[in-house]
């Protein structure tokens, strides 16, 4: 490397980051206090409806991520963008992505065991997320294989395009298969009614903001992780160059 | 890059038959789990016969992983991957050639095994178009998804294991949409079936398509 990194991200990016930490805090603590104890239980759902103003934003999250891991892979595979941060933002943001997938595998296995019946169900929704989590550990398992910062990136990123590419054909072969999830009941199209009202609509909003600000908490603080070890590397690899120069120097 | 791809799946096929890895390791191992399925689910014809598709592409299933593994194990030694690499041939016929001497193998193993599951299993055999065109387009795109991670893999210290947990969530898809063609076949509505093989043809299609766009440089890599 001809120009030495900085270990230390500039002082403002911090700031930034740990207001971000801070405010994402807030927004969860408030989104439970009012999902637990200021909103109604819901007329048919009761206490159950409590575990929507969560799982949603789980879920949304891990789209989310996913969404942004392929984007990052596709810009690091197109030879004008290829940087070495866009291969970083990948690997955080599907790293949170599988966190998230696994949190919303999980409540929603605990929503469903009262409302359907059984903790889990062969719905193409539930069916295709849990084939994503497997597919993206699979892409995180690729990518912890170590080797030359350049190869393991361009393996990573055609390897999260495979994956990314698969989802939509998961998804329509599952839902062919069969379906039983439940519409989404917030804006249902058919009906044209709004189901959630007053403070359970703004619970959930804020559930929406929070967890989103959590991601970008996560991914911001796992890309910094990321950089610092590749610093590490680079580094060690130089100072042990050094050092063995140095040897030959004085033998 | 036809002609490189006939050149390719020549070699390897000519390996084959030559080894005979396939014949006397992998084609044993599909009747291997065959057999064990029986033993899972017992020997009532009533539960197997309407399992034996599924079951049937399962076996399958995991005999491309070992077909995909072997695809690249006789690539891995005496510095053959390298040879591949500097031969001068279009990679994306290398990527083909490989494909479709997996998918050759892979359809002979098919046609084993469904006699397998006829026999086993009580399935009546019908409807053998639509049992075919799900072979031939479903063995395809395993092949293709199979040859493209197995070059991402290969060299790799721990193959063995990514391999399998990178292949078997993609092809997700196949699993589902052939089982569901030859389930249609068996039951004698292989009508019925037309937008599974549709589904096949499609994820075949694409993984081919990505195949001979990046396995030049997942192979440069390695």
């Amino acid at each position: 490397m001809s120009k030495p990194a900085r270990a230390v991200p500039p002082d403002q990016a911090a700031v930034v980051l740990r207001v971000l930490g801070a405010t994402a805090l807030v927004g969860v603590v408030a989104t439970v206090w009012l999902g637990l104890f200021v909103t109604p239980p819901d007329e048919f759902m009761g206490n159950l409806v409590r575990l929507l103003y969560v799982h949603p934003p789980m879920a949304w999250v891990a789209f989310l991520a996913y969404g942004v891991a392929s984007l990052a892979s596709l810009l690091y595979l197109w030879p004008r963008t290829r940087e070495a941060h866009f291969d970083r933002l990948a690997g955080a943001s599907a790293e949170v992505g599988v966190v998230f997938t696994g949190l919303t595998l999980a409540s929603g296995s605990i929503w469903g065991r009262p409302t359907w019946g059984a903790w889990w169900v062969w719905d193409p929704l539930l069916t295709t997320t849990a084939l994503l989590f497997v597919l993206y550990l699979g892409y995180l398992a690729l990518r912890r294989v170590p080797g030359e910062f350049h190869v393991r990136a361009r393996r990573s990123a055609i390897g999260a395009l495979i994956a990314f590419i698969d989802v939509p054909i998961v998804y329509f072969s599952v839902e062919w298969w069969r379906s039983l999830h439940q519409a989404p009941t917030v804006l249902n199209p058919t009906t044209h009614k709004t189901y959630v009202h007053g403070s359970m609509a703004w619970t959930l909003l804020l559930g929406f903001v929070s967890f989103t600000l959590v991601y970008v908490w996560l991914m911001a603080h796992r890309y910094r992780l990321a950089k610092l070890q590749d610093l590490e590397d680079s580094e060690g690899l130089e100072a042990a160059l050094a050092e063995r120069r140095a040897e030959a120097v004085a033998g | 890059m036809l002609r490189d791809a006939a050149l390719v799946a020549g070699k390897d096929l000519r390996i084959e038959i030559r080894s005979r890895v396939g014949l006397n390791q992998i084609g044993p191992f599909a009747i291997a789990v065959l057999l064990l399925f029986g033993l899972a689910l017992g020997p009532d014809r009533q539960v197997l016969a309407p399992a034996s598709a599924g079951l049937f592409w399962v076996a399958v299933l995991l005999s491309t992983v070992l077909a995909v593994q072997r695809s690249y194990a006789i690539e891995s030694t005496d510095g053959a991957r390298d040879g591949l690499r500097l031969s001068g041939l279009d990679p994306a016929g290398i990527f083909l050639g490989k494909t479709g001497a997996v998918a050759a193998q892979l359809l002979v193993l098919e046609a084993a095994l469904s006699l397998g599951v006829a026999l086993l299993y009580g399935a009546h055999l019908s409807g053998a178009l639509v049992l075919a065109g799900a072979c031939v387009a479903g063995t395809l795109g395993l092949a293709a998804v199979g040859t493209l991670y197995g070059v991402a893999a290969s060299g790799l210290r721990i193959r063995e294991t990514l391999l399998p947990l990178l292949f078997l969530p993609v092809v997700a898809p196949v699993l589902l949409a052939a089982t569901k063609a030859w389930d249609e076949a068996l039951a004698g509505t292989p009508g019925r079936a037309g937008g599974w093989l549709d589904v096949l043809v499609v994820f075949a299609v694409l993984y081919v398509a990505i195949g001979i766009v990046a396995f030049g440089s997942l192979l440069e890599d390695g």
